[in-house]
């Protein structure tokens, strides 16, 4: 029975037993920096599939810095570290106080470094020299009788060094027993005894039961809250694994401005957040700015500036139809983080407006190497279908410069982890998207079709040339193509290529049609602008590239995915502020640790203990014997100079 | 006889110092009232402590290993220099010959960077001829390398605020900067145990490491434009910086130092170059007082990226991976620490350990950044 809690004992205090763990513990926390930690669960699930999903679970990878048996590494090393200062602390100290004035002649001649000298003058010259030689180098000393008539002189200095060891350890465990406070143990005891439970519904904060709510004498956490502007709350969330608990505060904190400046480049500068605090104590709320690394203290709770996001802007939108002959557009208003269900049953369509940015950075020289600049308001949706299909849209308000002409841009994504494919829609003279648009509904127009095909022939046949058949035909092609080009832009008309002209004649084919489709596309811009009551485009080569770019967006259009585009016309800024809010109390007993660790390294690195003696014997010899507990170079270098300083002084 | 007492006796530090001593603190004094009452609007209270903190660290500094007086006292006047020809005017980088072609920043760096690898060769070809004029020659090269980076470093700072006031901040803001600093300390502290040691053959391995750095700051530059100053995201804006990333990288560096000596220790004791190369224990002490150096900086710069993560992001630890690893680092030399120091561990092993600790130093200062999110991604590459 004593030896068996004796070796555990023994074990527990082991250096190897620690050094065990710090590797448990360096190798856990590789893999929690190398799986991403604290995604939401679906994420995994995707990753691994259904089977290792839940192997990692049952081993708490998804956090694995707050699992049970993470924490229970560090108790065990704080266990360890804390017998191991028990069981060597008392040595330490006792070295330090200890002279080793008892050693022998015969000992100090088994030393590696010893020097023996026969000195000048009387033995009481000798030992004040001596005494005066430890004396100005730092040593404390002492002399003693020894056998046979002789003197010891004894000295010691950095015996502080053993300090270092004592303040080393003992930090390791403040500062991990300051860690274990502010991590969530308490929780955890609570969540196995079964008495809290993380909530995994999405439900108002008020309707949270009582086992997933933390009260306000929760000694340490870290919960977030987003406050949209001009509103206030009182509690706060944990997001916890697939969940949330909600901390209850002590207070009321009411968003009454946020704030972002900006560099002149566009870079944010800084977010600020206009708080008030009400408080049943407080005579008056007190109100207060925070900002990123300028945090708020009250009541022991600490509020940062986290993060912020859309707290509802109001959206007006012009719906334009991109399909169908005619030039329709409709105005939509949408809410941030809100929905609108637009259509009726198999055809409704539910837009989902996730984001609305109105500042954004971007890049868009050619090479990237350009300057960032800021491209204005962006709005992020979803538009989902009535079997739950969702496609993602981000959509610029103002025109982007590409590759040094404008363009409103619109990217579409089916899946989150594809990159957006880009609608590029060319402005027209006006710096409008109309242009397009009634472009388009020409090009889609049937009807239209004949009208074109009859001014392109009169523009591209010469006049009083070949006789009506060759007219005829000419027409007839161009009316087939324009078909094609309406139900499928190029694609389709690639494909009527590859069916009805033999494979040899193709290449050239293609580049006749693209011939009369760029010639029946500025008829059919000029009978847009017609309709329109405009004047007719100038031939030029503007004109040109407008057309070039319209048709290539009009051919995207069949990729787009909704038969609509939204265009941005008006917004109301609406914003939010994230907070982080922090009750900390270890934090002071992990500062603490931190300085004596510093000071203790110091010490054991930079304190060398070293301990001399000097034998003065009656005959005038002087036994000289230095050592070190930490055999070094230093030590030899200082015993050869000490040797040769003690030889001049002895001469 | 008495004279001899007093030849051997240790004087104290004061004692020791001469005019030249007193004049140079007496100069960085002065420089730092002068800054003081010209840039205090722009300093809150910690940074005015910096301030006189970083002169008087240098002061010292130059009193205990006297090169650094030199040092400071040319980096302080081509810095000088630089400012009086820029005139409050960034387009003059471009204009003036001196700022062109020598000690605007981005010039600075480029000598940095040139002299840097001039210096690695020539260190190379000392140890191959055993030449000592060679070997000193390659010191100064290195010197000058050093006098160069940080005169492109201080003129660098100075031109961060030409670009615009809210605009200005201390140059160890980003992966490209702290590749210059990391180049510089280490540098700086190889020089210190060339000095001390009397370990010049060693030049050639250490420099190695700084031209691989070098290499990196060329392609940084080339390929990615870094060398332009950006402006400071919010979550860097703190007096904290200043004193985070030059003690982290006082870490780095000599854990960098030390796996470099480890290389040549590695070598020797297999009998490669041996005859050229310090004696197997002057190499052995080497890796051990620069790993000391480094743990205690590492140390004390972990503890202040906790106080300010406590400040910016609301807690001291967050398991963030740039934390993690810096943990991971710290662990591992701590293990070394304890196999030399309590087990009495020599030789090989520790040798072999600091060469890998040094991959483990580079995954935690670049590997993080390239292959792990977290919230310290300001230093994507
Ligand atoms: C966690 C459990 C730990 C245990 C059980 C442990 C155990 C020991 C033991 C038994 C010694 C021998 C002291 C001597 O004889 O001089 C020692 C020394 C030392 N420990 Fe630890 N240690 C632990 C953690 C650490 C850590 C995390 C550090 C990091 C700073 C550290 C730094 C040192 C150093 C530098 C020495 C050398 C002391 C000297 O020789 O003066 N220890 N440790």
């Amino acid at each position: 029975m004593q030896t068996t809690s004796k070796r555990i004992y023994d074990l527990l205090s082991s250096m190897r037993f620690a050094v065990s763990l710090l590797t448990v513990l360096g190798i856990a926390s590789i893999i929690g920096t190398v799986l991403k930690q604290n995604e939401p669960y679906t994420n995994y699930i995707v990753q691994f599939g259904q089977f290792w999903f839940e192997v990692f679970e049952v081993l708490g990878l998804y956090d694995v810095y707050h699992s049970v048996w993470f924490l229970l590494i560090l108790v065990f090393l704080v266990l360890s570290t804390s017998l191991c200062i028990y069981r060597n602390s008392p040595t330490m100290l006792r070295e330090m106080r200890l002279w080793r004035e008892h050693a022998t002649e015969k000992s100090l001649r088994a030393f590696s470094h010893r020097h023996e000298y026969q000195a000048g003058g009387s033995t009481e010259e000798i030992k004040a020299k001596l005494t005066r030689f430890l004396a100005t180098r730092g040593f404390r000393y002492k002399t003693v009788a020894h056998e046979g008539g002789s003197e010891l002189i004894v000295a010691k200095a950095g015996t502080y060094q053993r300090l270092g060891y004592i303040f080393t350890h003992l930090a390791i465990v403040v500062i991990c027993i300051g860690g274990l406070i502010d991590g969530n143990v308490p929780f955890k005891i609570q969540e196995l005894m079964g008495y809290k439970k993380v909530e995994t519904l999405d439900i108002p904060a008020s309707e949270v039961p009582a086992e997933s709510r933390l009260s306000i004498a929760n000694l340490s956490f870290r919960a977030n809250m987003t406050l949209p502007e001009g509103t206030s709350a009182d509690v706060s969330f944990m997001r916890m694994r697939d969940g949330y608990l909600v901390q209850e505060l002590p207070f009321t904190v009411a968003l009454k401005d946020f704030r972002i400046e900006h560099y002149a480049t566009g870079q944010p500068k800084s977010f600020e957040s206009d708080l008030v605090i009400t408080d049943a104590e407080l005579a008056e709320p007190l109100e207060a700015t925070i900002s990123v690394n300028k945090p708020l203290t009250y009541k022991g709770i600490t509020i940062y500036q986290s993060d912020f996001q859309d707290g509802g802007s109001n959206l007006d939108f012009k719906m334009w139809a991109l399909f169908g002959d005619q030039v329709v557009s409709l105005p939509v208003k949408g809410v941030v983080h809100e929905q609108l269900v637009l259509g009726e049953a198999d055809e409704a369509v539910t837009l989902e407006f996730d984001d609305f940015r109105k500042f954004n950075i971007l890049n868009l020289s050619e090479d990237g190497k350009g300057k960032l600049q800021n491209v204005g308001p962006n709005v992020t949706y979803k538009v989902r279908d009535s079997q739950g299909q969702a496609r993602e849209y981000v959509t610029y308000m103002q025109p982007l410069q590409l590759d040094g002409r404008y363009y409103f841009v619109s990217g579409m994504r089916a899946t989150l982890q594809e990159d957006y494919k880009y609608l590029r829609i060319p402005v027209d003279d006006e710096f409008q998207v109309d242009g397009f648009m009634r472009f388009r509904a020409v090009m889609m127009d049937a009807k239209a079709h004949e009208l074109i095909a009859s001014r392109l022939s009169a523009s591209a046949l010469p006049a009083g040339g070949p006789n009506s058949e060759v007219q005829e035909k000419f027409e007839s092609s161009v009316r087939q193509l324009l078909k094609a080009f309406a139900l499928g832009g190029y694609t389709r008309v690639a494909a009527l290529i590859e069916e009805s002209v033999p494979e040899a004649e193709r290449e050239k084919a293609a580049q006749t049609y693209i011939k009369i489709i760029n010639g029946a596309a500025y008829e059919a811009n000029n009978l847009a602008r017609e309709l329109a009551g405009k004047p007719a485009a100038n031939p030029n080569e503007e004109t040109v590239l407008f057309l070039q770019d319209s048709l290539n967006s009009l051919s995207d259009l069949f990729f787009y995915g909704t038969p609509f585009y939204m265009q941005l016309k008006e917004y109301e800024h609406r914003e939010a502020s994230g907070l982080q809010l922090t009750r900390s109390p270890g934090k002071n007993l992990v500062y603490s640790g931190s300085v004596l660790l510093v000071l203790g390294i110091f010490a054991m690195i930079y304190i060398r203990e070293r301990r001399i003696w000097m034998l003065v014997k009656p005959d005038n010899r002087v036994l000289f014997a230095i050592s070190s507990n930490r055999k070094n170079r230093d030590l030899d270098v200082e015993f050869s100079k000490y040797q040769e300083q003690l030889q001049r002084l002895l001469a | 006889m008495n004279n001899v007492y007093a030849a051997d006796e240790p004087i104290p530090l004061l004692k020791r110092l001469n005019w030249q001593d007193w004049l140079y603190a007496f100069l960085l004094m002065a420089g730092s009232i002068y800054a003081f009452n010209y840039y205090n609007h722009h300093m809150d209270v910690y940074e005015q402590g910096f301030l006189f903190g970083a002169a008087l660290i240098f002061i010292w500094l130059g009193w205990v290993w006297r090169p650094v007086r030199a040092l400071v006292v040319g980096v302080g006047a081509l810095s000088l220099f630089a400012i009086y020809l820029y005139d409050a005017n960034l387009e003059r980088a471009e204009q003036v010959f001196f700022l062109k072609y020598l000690i605007s920043s981005q010039s600075g760096i480029m000598w940095m960077n040139v002299l840097f690898i001039l210096a690695t060769v020539i260190y190379w070809v000392a140890l191959f001829n055993r030449s000592e004029f060679t070997g000193k020659f390659a010191s100064s090269l290195a010197w000058a390398a050093v006098l160069m980076g940080f005169v492109g470093l201080m003129v660098r700072w100075y031109e961060s605020y030409l670009i615009a006031p809210d605009v200005g901040h201390i140059p160890v803001s980003n992966l490209y900067e702290v590749f210059v600093l990391f180049c510089l300390i280490t540098a700086l502290i190889y020089l210190y145990y060339e000095q001390r040691y009397a370990t010049r053959q060693l030049g050639g391995f250490v420099m190695l490491i700084v031209s691989a750095a070098v290499g990196f700051i060329l392609w940084y530059i080339f390929d990615r434009q870094a060398h332009t100053i950006q402006p400071l995201v919010p979550a860097l804006q703190s007096y904290w910086m200043k004193i985070h990333v030059p003690t982290n990288f006082i870490g780095y560096g000599a854990f960098a130092l030390a796996a470099m000596v480890g290389v040549a220790y590695l070598l020797s004791s297999r009998g490669i170059l041996a005859s050229r190369l310090p004696s197997l224990d002057t190499m052995d002490d080497v890796m051990y007082k620069s790993i000391a150096i480094g743990f205690a900086f590492f140390t004390i710069a972990t503890i202040l990226g906790a106080m300010w993560a406590a400040e910016a992001w609301g807690g001291y630890w967050s398991w963030d991976p740039k934390e993690t690893w810096a943990l991971i680092v710290w662990l591992n030399y701590a293990a070394w620490l304890h196999l030399r120091l309590v087990k009495g561990m020599r030789g090989p092993v520790l040798a072999w350990w600091a060469v890998i600790g040094l991959f483990v130093t580079t995954f935690a200062f670049i590997g993080v950044n390239m292959f792990l999110s977290g919230l310290h991604s300001y230093g994507e590459l």
